[in-house]
């Protein structure tokens, strides 16, 4: 007996055949590698500590001119030279001769880099280390937000549209409530009343108020499919309302779920950057991409361009790759729509 | 027609009401007492308490909801927590410099952008297509935040083009002077989504069959484009527009902020910095009302462009 092949397998084909989609889908899946692997700690643990000198250039720059060294050296002989102009011997100086030699010593042993691959930030910390934990930061909440608003938009929009009645009318009337609020916001005002910064916070903030869009395509699907024959074949053969929602129609409307799954992590990524960059994301004991574009919007005014360089590259390759896997998925999924 | 609009507008009722109770509940329950943000960090019990009764929340929560519910019919929300300017006086002298900025950078927008979407909607699946949407999709990935601070730095204080912030008395100075480099990063930023959703308008305009039939009668690819199709896609985009302008205005914060333009979007950012909250709820609720009310006037518009429209 041979069986026909199923929707899935009929997408993966369709999808197969698109290239750009393949690549960007590799694309995506190495930074979830890497996302993975940061949060294990397998890579990039050491994230935080300084490294290299202060505002170490990237490596193809070369070396900044000791510009430090000399200032200091020549600061610590001006004392020296007005000191024996009273020719009044300092009861310190042998004290402060050993703090010098200590403190020389130090800074001998502690090799700070010059530069380094990606260059260093205020505090001689790695830039493509902050980066790569940025990624984890920023894709970890963009996936589990959009995890929590499609959710919470698929739950709504199954019991609205396939209930309807008084349900509908609930959920119909917390959808015209939640988007007439314009959605940034939104989501300033409720990061204003919660005042607590955290991951999980960015995460509650946004899925809570971004299940919107989805719960109205979800809503105009069951709504669609809950008259179809097979929903009432099972009726017919006594499944229950549950059963039918989430068993019969739950796999035919998935691909809405998952075109637009993948359309908020974008959103929700974007979004956490601006979060983040105002302050009202992640703490201070992570990175992610909007804290390094706060902390490099201080930086580009002293030229020094490599942190937003390699927080916009990190950001834009993944978004660009994230939006072009979406298209795709479209296209496979509802060939249709082309 | 009338039987409508009166409908639609007593459907205001419950989404305004909801509305006013979404933000009650997160500012009333969520947020916590605001007598211990305002009283800050050295305070006593009794300060607390009359700073609880001044605000008037130390009254059931029954009675603050009718408060807010006052506050919101009269306009008057009283003052700011943190600079006791009257929020109804905010608002009037912050309105002038967010329109200052978003009327002429949606005006430049859009026709630059509805130029570049029908161009590459009348080249469809041909290369320049293809570059100008992949373009598009790379422009949309970079953050708001690296346009701002890139054109900033570049254009202002590496090139020294325009003041890199600041803003003056006289109107035209403002325009002409200050709020130029903004309207141009805000053109930049809403570029690339504006021509891939206008590409899909005029993509579905130039399937229709009147495009057939007006080629068929042998008039020029020009009038055709310019005239039949441009005036056919031109109904989304003009409703379109409207819908996003409540969320621009509140929106623009990021802009307003950056260059310094005294607006409605900077005063919201200052305020979720500051914890102000009669501020934040100002603007939620009546930024909420203007949207429902302009989506009210897209639906009448679109009425009154289009007939074959059915209001329902």
């Amino acid at each position: 007996m041979n069986a026909s092949p199923g929707v899935w397998l009929l997408a993966w084909r369709r999808f197969e055949r698109d290239r750009l989609g393949l690549a960007c889908l590799v694309v995506v899946l190495m930074y979830a590698a890497v996302m993975a692997a940061a949060a294990a700690g397998w890579i990039v643990r050491d994230w935080s500590e300084e490294v290299a000198v202060t505002y170490a250039p990237p490596t193809f720059l070369g070396p900044e001119a000791p510009r430090g060294a000399p200032a200091a050296a020549a600061a610590e002989a001006a004392p020296q030279g007005a000191r024996e102009d009273y020719g009044i011997p300092d009861p310190l100086a042998g004290d402060l001769a050993e703090i010098a030699r200590e403190l020389a010593g130090v800074s001998a042993t502690e090799t700070r880099a010059a530069t380094l691959a990606f260059g260093a930030d205020k505090w001689g910390r790695d830039v493509l280390k902050k980066a790569v934990k940025g990624t984890e930061t920023s894709l970890f909440v963009g996936l589990v937000a959009a995890a929590l608003a499609a959710f919470l938009g698929t739950l709504s929009g199954a019991l609205a549209g396939y209930r309807g009645g008084w349900i509908d009318d609930l959920f119909n009337w917390l959808y015209s409530v939640f988007t007439s609020i314009p959605y940034l916001l939104l989501v300033l005002a409720v990061a204003a009343v919660v005042n607590q910064k955290g991951v999980l916070t960015v995460i509650l903030i946004l899925g809570l108020t971004g299940w919107t869009g989805i719960f109205r395509l979800i809503r105009a699907e069951y709504m669609k499919h809950k008259v179809r024959e097979y929903v009432l074949a099972a009726d017919a053969i006594g499944a229950s309302d549950g059963r039918r929602m989430f068993v019969h129609i739950l796999p035919n409307v998935s691909h809405v779920v998952l075109v637009q799954l993948s359309l908020h992590v974008v959103l929700f990524i974007k979004s956490e950057v601006i979060l983040s960059f105002l302050g009202f994301g992640v703490g201070v004991d992570t990175v992610s991409w909007g804290s390094m574009l706060a902390e490099a919007q201080s930086e580009l005014i002293l030229g020094k361009w490599w942190q937003i360089a390699a927080a916009t590259l990190a950001m834009a390759l993944l978004v660009t790759a994230f939006s072009l896997l979406t298209d795709a998925l479209r296209d496979a999924l509802d060939p249709r729509l082309k | 027609m009338l039987a409508y609009v009166v409908r639609r507008l007593w459907q205001f009722v419950p989404t305004l009401l909801g509305v006013v109770l979404q933000v009650f509940f997160l500012f009333n329950f969520v947020g916590g007492d605001p007598a211990y943000l305002l009283a800050g960090k050295i305070s006593n019990p009794a300060q607390i308490e009359n700073i609880r009764r001044q605000l008037g929340v130390d009254q059931p929560y029954a009675v603050q909801l009718w408060i807010f519910i006052k506050q919101i019919a009269s306009g008057d929300f009283g003052a700011s927590w943190s600079t006791n300017e009257r929020v109804s006086e905010i608002f009037a002298t912050r309105l002038g410099p967010s329109l200052t900025v978003l009327v002429p950078l949606l005006a430049i927008s859009t026709l630059l952008a509805m130029a570049a979407a029908m161009l590459v909607a009348y080249l469809r699946g041909s290369l320049t297509d293809r570059a100008i949407m992949i373009g598009c999709t790379v422009g949309q990935s970079i953050s708001i935040l690296v346009y701002i601070l890139v054109f900033q730095y570049v254009l202002a204080y590496q090139l020294g083009w325009f003041p890199v912030q600041g803003w003056g008395v006289s109107f035209a100075e403002n325009l002409l002077r200050y709020s130029v480099l903004a309207i141009i990063v805000g053109v930049a930023v809403s570029l690339a989504p504006d021509i891939r959703l206008y590409r899909s308008f005029f993509l579905d305009e130039i399937n229709q069959d009147y495009v057939r039939t007006a080629r068929a009668k042998g008039l020029s690819e020009r009038r055709v484009m310019w005239v039949h199709v441009l005036r056919n896609a031109a109904i989304p985009i003009v409703t379109n527009i409207l819908l996003q302008l409540p969320g621009l205005l509140a929106g623009a914060f990021l802009i307003e902020r950056f260059f310094g333009i005294p607006g409605i979007g900077r005063e919201v950012i200052l305020a979720v910095e500051r914890s102000d909250f009669p501020i934040i709820k100002a603007v939620t609720v009546y930024v909420a009302a203007a949207t429902m009310i302009v989506n009210l006037a897209a639906d009448l518009l679109y009425k009154a462009i289009d007939p074959r429209v059915q209001l329902k």
